[in-house]
């Protein structure tokens, strides 16, 4: 793999493991291992642990996921690997 | 007009239109009939995905599996879903960059060996097949429900449309009649949720109903819930029932067993860029999460409203029962079906529904001259089934949810059957057997083996084998353990070389197997497991539904030994996933 690439795919990885971070954050801690404790916070008639287990970890992986997509065209612009322009 | 004639206009409507669509998107190349010429744009491949992912489990079962295990069933919102982030950024992207047609390719090329996707072809066809016998049964539950037909000439009904725009149209057929079918389901899902939330909350988004004010102003939703059903004996709406342990597992093994499964994956092959893949995942997601950030608000809702009707007073007040003569007509029509089974244990003429198996309320409850619970069934489909009418809405919201959940069943059952045809049509017939098969003939084995397929799926879906309930855990297990190692190990370990990804392969496969028969018989013959399925019996407290990470990781585990204690992979192959990591030069639909 030359140097170019090799700098793509590390950046690339850097982003996934950021985004991975955050969607395990919001389901498996926020959502199972501290629910008790984020229910202790409540916002309207919801406990906090109760609401990201059932709503908040959903709408964040929608948000991970249309970020990944954004960063990665435009790294992929970056390092000049992107694909051709025209739609067929 | 009468609501049986409705049913028949929305659901033969609808019918008519996938038919219609059929015609007109007939498939004339391998190419169409594998990926739809990998043309589809990726927000319609979100809206295809989400239908062939959201089945009649996820349209019928679903809210009722929330309503009755509250916070626990929070495990199946979470991990149906945030497989999709896993599918975004670790898979769909490259396997579109490979560019072939099936899943079983990409594993043997990469690994360079016939017996790697051989057994890529196994895993698929086990997972998908133990699938699709649910959406035939669903299928025939719905049509016998709505249509007052009986089950067989249900399913049968429902092979036939299957077969005309699956056979005819191949993965370009499938994914437009999705397109269709996702708009009918969504709306027959969305309608009765955003009327029950207006009547209970004042407010018509069912995701912020949930965390709203009853317009009685008698407190919030949650905590009334919580307070009428832990009146009654049962345990709290909110509160955690199982092992956190298990809960961790349980949506680790639905997160990877989502990436991992075939039909899904191959819908990312249908679009014409990289880029497209990365995106349409999110499209996919977001149709998906519309249903999935609904489904909590109906479940509670619905519960709410359940046992409010039937506990009408104060609990233990004579008069605070609902007197079975005058029960609503939704509860006699859904008596009807076997859905809703009431027994007057104690005589009395009214409905207790209580939890029983409490001993300490059901003794208080004997104070009250209760007998046992009367409400002897409870099928958590009536959650959704019977919204419409708990909520009074007008009959064509019911035909429109009868429409609804035929159209889940039937879009999902089209994806799977696809995934099997085109693995044994081209990974067997062209991969292995005759690799020199024209294209002509090889688009006729597809046709032939969807027909095949649809034949064995339709029998197994009207004599399902004894254990039809619990292959769904198998087949996510099956998926989480060996197909989504190997593709990301794939991609992301260059070196990783055939020997590692078959025993790893092998290793996964076999433990989860393995430990899911221990516990619940070798091949689920009832008897022959080696242990009772119950939490002590459990090593280190895992349940078998839970095991399909463990498994995962064991094959990854193998994988990488073996691989480090045998050759690295030829040059080409190295060059290969140097390849699919680039976007740059993907290309359009190429046989090879």
């Amino acid at each position: 793999m030359n140097n170019s690439a090799n700098e793509y795919w590390k950046a690339n990885l850097r982003l996934v493991s950021i985004l991975l971070v955050i969607w395990f954050v919001v389901s498996f801690l926020f959502g199972i291992i501290l629910v008790d404790l984020l229910n202790t916070i409540r916002i309207g008639g919801i406990g906090m642990g109760f609401w990201f287990a059932q709503q908040g970890s959903i709408f964040t992986f929608l948000i991970l996921i249309f970020v990944y997509a954004i960063k990665m065209n435009a790294l992929d612009r970056k390092f000049n690997v992107h694909e051709d322009e025209e739609r067929k | 007009m009468e609501l049986q004639t409705l049913i028949y206009i929305f659901v033969g409507g609808t019918f008519l239109l996938y038919i219609g669509i059929a015609i007109w998107a007939r498939a004339s190349t391998t190419g169409e009939f594998y990926v739809a010429g990998k043309g589809i744009h990726p927000v319609a491949n979100g809206m295809a995905t989400a239908a062939d992912w959201m089945s009649a489990a996820s349209f019928i079962s679903m809210a009722g599996l929330i309503a009755f295990n509250g916070y626990d069933a929070s495990v199946y919102l979470m991990g149906w879903t945030g497989g999709y982030v896993l599918l975004a950024m670790l898979l769909a992207p490259y396997l579109r960059k490979f560019g072939k047609f099936t899943v079983p390719e990409f594993i043997g090329e990469r690994y360079y060996s016939k017996t790697a996707r051989i057994v890529a072809v196994i895993c698929l066809i086990v997972a998908s097949l133990t699938y699709v016998i649910g959406q035939m049964k669903g299928v025939g539950v719905a049509f016998g429900r709505f249509l007052e037909v009986d089950f067989e000439t249900g399913v049968l009904v429902g092979m036939g449309i299957v077969f005309i725009y699956a056979v005819l149209g191949g993965m370009k057929g499938i994914t437009y009649t999705q397109i269709a079918q996702y708009c009918v389901l969504i709306f027959a899902y969305t309608i009765p949720a955003v009327f029950i939330s207006l009547n209970l909350t004042g407010n018509p988004l069912p995701q912020i109903g949930l965390g709203s004010e009853l317009i009685d102003k008698s407190g919030f939703l949650l905590d009334r819930l919580d307070q009428t059903i832990t009146d009654l004996g049962f345990s709290k709406y909110t509160d955690q029932k199982g092992t956190t342990l298990n809960m961790v597992l349980l949506t680790m093994s639905l997160m990877i067993g989502t990436a991992g499964l075939p039909h899904v994956i191959i819908r990312f092959f249908t679009v014409p860029k990289v880029r497209d893949a990365r995106a349409s995942a999110g499209w996919a997601l977001l149709f998906i999460a519309i249903l999935y950030t609904t489904a909590p608000a109906v479940g509670s809702m619905a519960r709410f409203n359940l046992t409010n009707t039937i506990q009408s007073g104060q609990v233990g007040d004579p008069q605070g029962n609902l007197v079975y003569a005058q029960a609503p007509s939704w509860f006699k029509n859904w008596e009807k079906t076997g859905l809703l089974k009431f027994e007057d244990k104690n005589g009395d003429g009214r409905i207790q529904y209580y939890n029983d198996k409490n001993e300490e309320f059901a003794k208080k409850a004997d104070g009250f001259g209760w007998k046992g619970n009367e409400m002897v069934k409870v099928d958590r489909d009536i959650m959704v089934l019977a919204n419409p009418e708990i909520s009074n809405l007008p009959f064509w919201v019911i035909a429109l949810v009868a429409a609804g959940g035929l159209a889940a069943a039937l879009s999902t059952a089209a994806g799977l059957l696809l995934a099997i045809s085109s693995s044994i049509s081209h990974d067997l017939l062209k991969g292995v057997f005759m690799p020199d098969i024209s294209e002509k003939k090889e688009l006729m084995a597809g046709r032939l083996a969807m027909a095949g397929a649809i034949a064995v799926a339709g029998y197994l879906g009207m004599n399902p084998p004894g254990f039809a309930a619990q292959v769904v855990a198998l087949a996510f297990g099956l998926a989480a353990s060996s197909i989504f190692p190997a593709l990301m190990m794939g991609i992301f370990y260059k070196k990783m070389n055939n020997t590692g990804a078959v025993f790893g392969m092998l290793a996964g496969l076999g433990s989860t197997l393995v430990y899911i028969f221990i516990y619940k018989g070798w091949f689920f013959i009832p008897g022959s497991n080696n242990l009772p399925n119950t939490a002590d019996n459990w090593l280190f407290g895992i349940q078998p539904e839970s095991f399909g990470a463990v498994g995962a990781l064991i094959n990854f585990a193998v994988a990488i030994v073996i691989c480090k204690l045998t050759k690295a992979p030829p040059e080409h192959i190295q060059h290969l996933v140097e390849d699919i990591r680039v976007p740059k030069g993907a290309s359009a639909a190429s046989s090879h």
